[in-house]
């Protein structure tokens, strides 16, 4: 037990990793929200009109609303006044190769692990880096581009492709969808933009990488990922910020639009600065995001590893449209400190025959408070739809909370939904079964808990799988062998 | 805006209704029961009638049944017929103490406490508040006023009667004691009904609360239980449901737990417009043990919500839940459970299970179970499904020559049966499966011997 007590102790010490900050020239507008920075932040992007009503009109809305207040979540009061809106680097987010990368940003990529050179040669991913909410490089758009796919800055796809933006922004999460996505709506500054040709399977693992860097500012992207009849796409997403006393915003919107037979694979490694172990600082990690499936026998995947944040409220849904569609939410969130989590899915059955399976792994240590929230709505027209939900939380230590809130909807007698949930902790039997047989109680913490998330960590593409299970491993550390 | 204008108006008729009739309400009522009707109305004021608006009342919107207009009995009104004669509640080989309610009001006809036990007090909430209220001064209130149902408070400020039964230390109640409440009234009705069950260390009671409706006019009924089960103590309380169609039923049922003790409860919800029942348990010591068990059955447009609350506030405790529910038509159901572990209930054990037949394509139903866990060396679990009878089994038996429709009837029995089985009074058990069955047939479910003409 001694072990396992200073196993325990040590994860709840461990402090954050990328807690650096790159020393790089930022364009900053002052801090505040009016509808003039609304403008200016359109005009700074050199915005179409339509976008820039789309922004107004998402402010109006977002003045009519209130921040929600029903998460099992205690969010201090935030001063939407003293957030910066939009921070860019200074030099020029237009860069033709990699050499003309300012070095300061490429070790930052480095520090961070995105191996973008090598990869650019080995891992085959192409990369897209999004800093303080400007994208900043994106690579191999030229493989890509040869089959069709659009893969760059959300700026640039408002450039060149402004016809596919109007056609769906706004489609899965409209501007009035809640009080975050409003906002974002109004002010997200950058983002990635993915469209998969029809009959097209993207040969390559697409990937995003999220990082703030400058003080005081907010992070607010936008991703719209629009899978064709019968295309295939797997996209990664990655996030960290560097280490402040200060509570810093991330309200991000993610909508992907899956049409005939497309399957949309969405993979997340959520690592933002989880404020130090006293519960100061940290990022508010206020997140939408929602898929579609809107042609028949669509698929939309959600995969997340949840392990940073002060905070996280982020619910990606599916709402499944089309006949024979299929939506899967696999999660793992771990909150350690004083970090708060109220995470979960939304399926929407609408077509018949639609399928969706949710496998959330909750993992509370230290004082932290973790959620599952989810939502299953079967609607009279949905026959035949099928849900199973499995929710486990795991519990570090006797201060931290783990809860469990599903909402099930069932309107008709063909559907079958399934729920459950179980809390537990690592039981003294499973450490004792392990030492009886030579293993030490540390190595036995590790096999527990890499044991408990492999049904999701497997879900992973290759290249992340191992990211995520290095991040577990930190936090974890001393117990995965 | 008007549906806003609406549910203010509706409250604050009711509220007007108690500032008019402030004085008819406390007289003849014991200081204990008047000293909280302010305060009630008030809290009640500040959240108004729910609708699904309010996260608790999600899924049941009260406000259409309060838009009827209904009338209230303040004070107890007489003349009615010898209920004893009328109303045969004849189970066989079931012999309890019977007494009778009529709209929430103690019936003066009763006489149970003969055979009972000495020292067991069972009669009029109205009566022992005035004559005895050191027996119910430490009880009354204590739980549901920390409620923060504003049907809770409804009744708080309204209650004038019930029925109250006290058993002493150690006392052994052998036959259970059946309450049954009767609705009878020839035009719309309000009725608000408070219960009190105080259990003392060591006793050991059953009790059995039937609901009947009489007539065929609109009830509103709106009934408050407090129990306190002692140190030690056996409690088994089992309600049975049987409204008519045109019935809004709104029971609130609180429960705490002393060390050692041992509560089994049971709702059968058979028939019924609108019910909704809250359901609350408290463990107070540590080594206590809950069973909470419900069913129901709904056709035609009836909704029936089951709201669970489970509060592991001592360590070492387990609680038990199933919750079933069998829905036809276009009816609609509802569950809400809610489990919390507080941070040093350590070894605790709570388990929550809701399961759901549909069988029509436009019945509804809506579940929401939750865990809220707070401490590491616990055992909990929940579960839900919905869906249909297994069409396996049904083919099953129907290769082995059983009809169709027979084949379904006994599939539903044995999904019922679960719940049934929990029930501790065996010749109880066996009417309910009875009842059931015939409740599947589309029967009106009354027993054979009771000669009063359930309207259902």
């Amino acid at each position: 037990m001694e072990n396992q007590d200073k196993l325990l102790s040590d994860i709840t010490t461990k402090e954050y990793e990328y807690g650096f900050v790159t020393d790089i020239d930022t364009d900053v507008i002052p801090k505040g929200l009016n509808e003039d920075v609304v403008r200016l932040i359109s005009m700074k992007k050199n915005e179409p009109e339509f976008m820039l009503e789309f922004r107004l009109k998402a402010y109006r809305e977002w003045l009519k609303m209130k921040a929600p207040e029903w998460a099992y979540l205690k969010i201090p009061p935030i001063d939407f006044q003293e957030t910066i809106y939009y921070a860019a680097p200074r030099t020029s987010p237009k860069y033709q190769s990699l050499d003309e990368v300012d070095p300061e940003l490429l070790e930052t990529f480095k520090k961070l692990g995105i191996p973008i050179e090598e990869q650019k040669h080995l891992a085959g991913v192409a990369v897209d880096v999004v800093m303080d909410s400007v994208s900043v490089t994106t690579t191999f758009k030229k493989v890509l581009a040869e089959k069709g796919i659009i893969f760059c800055s959300f700026s640039e796809a408002l450039n060149e492709h402004p016809d596919l933006i109007k056609k769906y922004l706004g489609m899965a999460v409209p501007t009035t969808d809640n009080f975050f996505a409003a906002l974002n709506s109004a002010v997200f500054s950058d983002g990635s933009f993915c469209y998969i040709p029809k009959g097209v399977r993207c040969p390559m693992e697409l990937s995003t990488y999220f990082r703030i860097n400058t003080a005081g500012t907010g992070q607010f992207e936008r991703t719209l990922i629009i899978a064709e009849d019968d295309s295939y796409v797997s996209y990664l997403e990655g996030c960290t910020a560097p280490m402040r006393d200060e509570n810093q915003l991330h309200a991000a919107v993610v909508e992907i639009i899956a049409l005939d037979r497309a399957e949309v694979k969405y993979s997340t490694v959520q690592n933002w600065y989880p404020g130090d172990k006293n519960g100061l600082g940290g990022i508010y990690n206020f997140v939408t995001k929602r898929g579609i499936c809107r042609g028949e026998s669509s698929k939309i995947s959600w995969t997340q590893v949840e392990t940073g944040s002060a905070i996280t409220w982020k619910y990606p849904s599916c709402v499944l449209i089309g006949d024979n569609s299929v939506g899967e939410f696999n999660s793992v969130a771990l909150t350690n400190h004083h970090q708060q989590a109220d995470t979960g899915t939304k399926m929407i059955h609408i077509g018949k025959n639609t399928k969706s399976t949710i496998v959330s792994k909750g993992i509370s240590a230290g004082k932290s408070d973790n959620s599952y929230r989810g939502l299953v709505k079967v609607m009279p027209g949905a026959t035949n739809a099928r849900n199973f939900s499995q929710c486990d939380s795991l519990l570090l230590g006797s201060t931290c909370g783990a809860h469990t809130f599903p909402y099930i909807e069932v309107g008709n007698k063909s559907s079958i939904v399934e729920h459950e949930a179980t809390t537990s902790k690592i039981g003294e039997d499973q450490i004792f079964y392990c030492n009886q047989r030579g293993i030490s109680t540390e190595d036995a913490i590790g096999m527990i808990v890499n044991g408990y998330a492999k049904e999701v960590l497997n879900k992973l593409p290759m290249e992340f799988a191992v990211e995520a299970q290095k991040l577990l491993a930190i936090s974890l550390e001393g117990s995965v062998g | 805006m008007s549906i806003i204008h609406e549910k203010i108006s509706q409250t604050d008729r009711l509220v007007s209704l108690f500032e008019q009739n402030k004085e008819i309400l406390n007289q003849g009522s014991s200081p204990i029961l008047n000293r909280i009707r302010e305060v009630s109305v008030k809290r009640f004021a500040q959240i108004g009638i729910p609708d699904f608006k309010y996260e608790d009342y999600k899924y049941t919107n009260l406000k259409p049944a309060f838009e009827k207009s209904y009338r209230q009995e303040l004070v107890r009104e007489s003349g009615l017929i010898n209920l004893n004669e009328v109303f045969k509640c004849n189970i066989p080989q079931l012999d309890t103490h019977l007494v009778f309610l009529v709209n929430g009001w103690f019936y003066s006809g009763n006489n149970p406490a003969a055979a009972l036990p000495k020292g067991v007090v069972l009669g009029s909430l109205e009566q022992i508040a005035n004559e005895q209220p050191e027996l119910l001064q430490n009880y009354l209130n204590r739980q549901a006023g920390l409620s923060n149902d504003p049907m809770v408070a409804l009744n708080t400020a309204f209650a004038k009667d019930g029925f109250f039964i006290h058993i002493p230390k150690g006392a052994v109640i052998e036959k259970p004691i059946q309450i049954i409440n009767l609705l009878s009234s020839d035009d719309n009705l309000m009725a608000t009904q408070r219960n009190l069950i105080v259990a003392e260390a060591g006793s050991q009671v059953k009790v059995l609360v039937c609901d009947h409706t009489l007539t065929s006019a609109s009830f509103l009924y709106n009934s408050v239980s407090e129990v306190f089960v002692g140190e030690d103590a056996l409690v088994d309380v089992y309600t049975i449901q049987n409204h008519h169609n045109q019935s809004t039923t709104i029971n609130s049922s609180f429960y705490r737990l002393q060390r050692n003790s041992n509560l089994v409860t049971g709702t059968v919800s058979l028939h019924g417009g609108l019910i909704r029942n809250n359901l609350k348990v408290t463990f107070n010591g540590d080594h206590s043990e809950a069973n909470v068990n419900g069913i129901s059955f709904t056709d035609k447009k009836q909704h029936v919500d089951n709201f669970t609350m489970i509060e592991h506030a001592m360590p070492n405790c387990l609680s038990n839940q199933i919750y079933k529910n069998i829905l036809d038509d276009e009816s609609t159901g509802a569950f809400a459970g809610r489990i919390h572990v507080a941070r040093d209930a350590q070894q605790t054990n709570a388990f929550q299970r809701n399961n759901n037949v549909l069988l029509s394509d436009k019945a509804r139903m809506q579940t929401k179970p939750q865990l809220i866990i707070d401490a590491d060396d616990v055992k909990c679990s929940h579960g839900a499904t919905v869906g249909q009878i297994n069409e396996e089994a049904l083919f099953f038996l129907r290769a082995r020559g059983i009809g169709e429709k027979e084949a379904r009837m006994m599939l539903m029995n044995a999904f019922a049966r679960e719940v049934v089985q929990k029930i501790g009074i065996e010749p109880l058990r066996d009417r309910i499966d009875e009842l059931i069955e015939k409740r599947l047939k589309g029967e009106i479910s009354r027993c054979h011997d009771c000669d009063y003409q359930c309207n259902c």
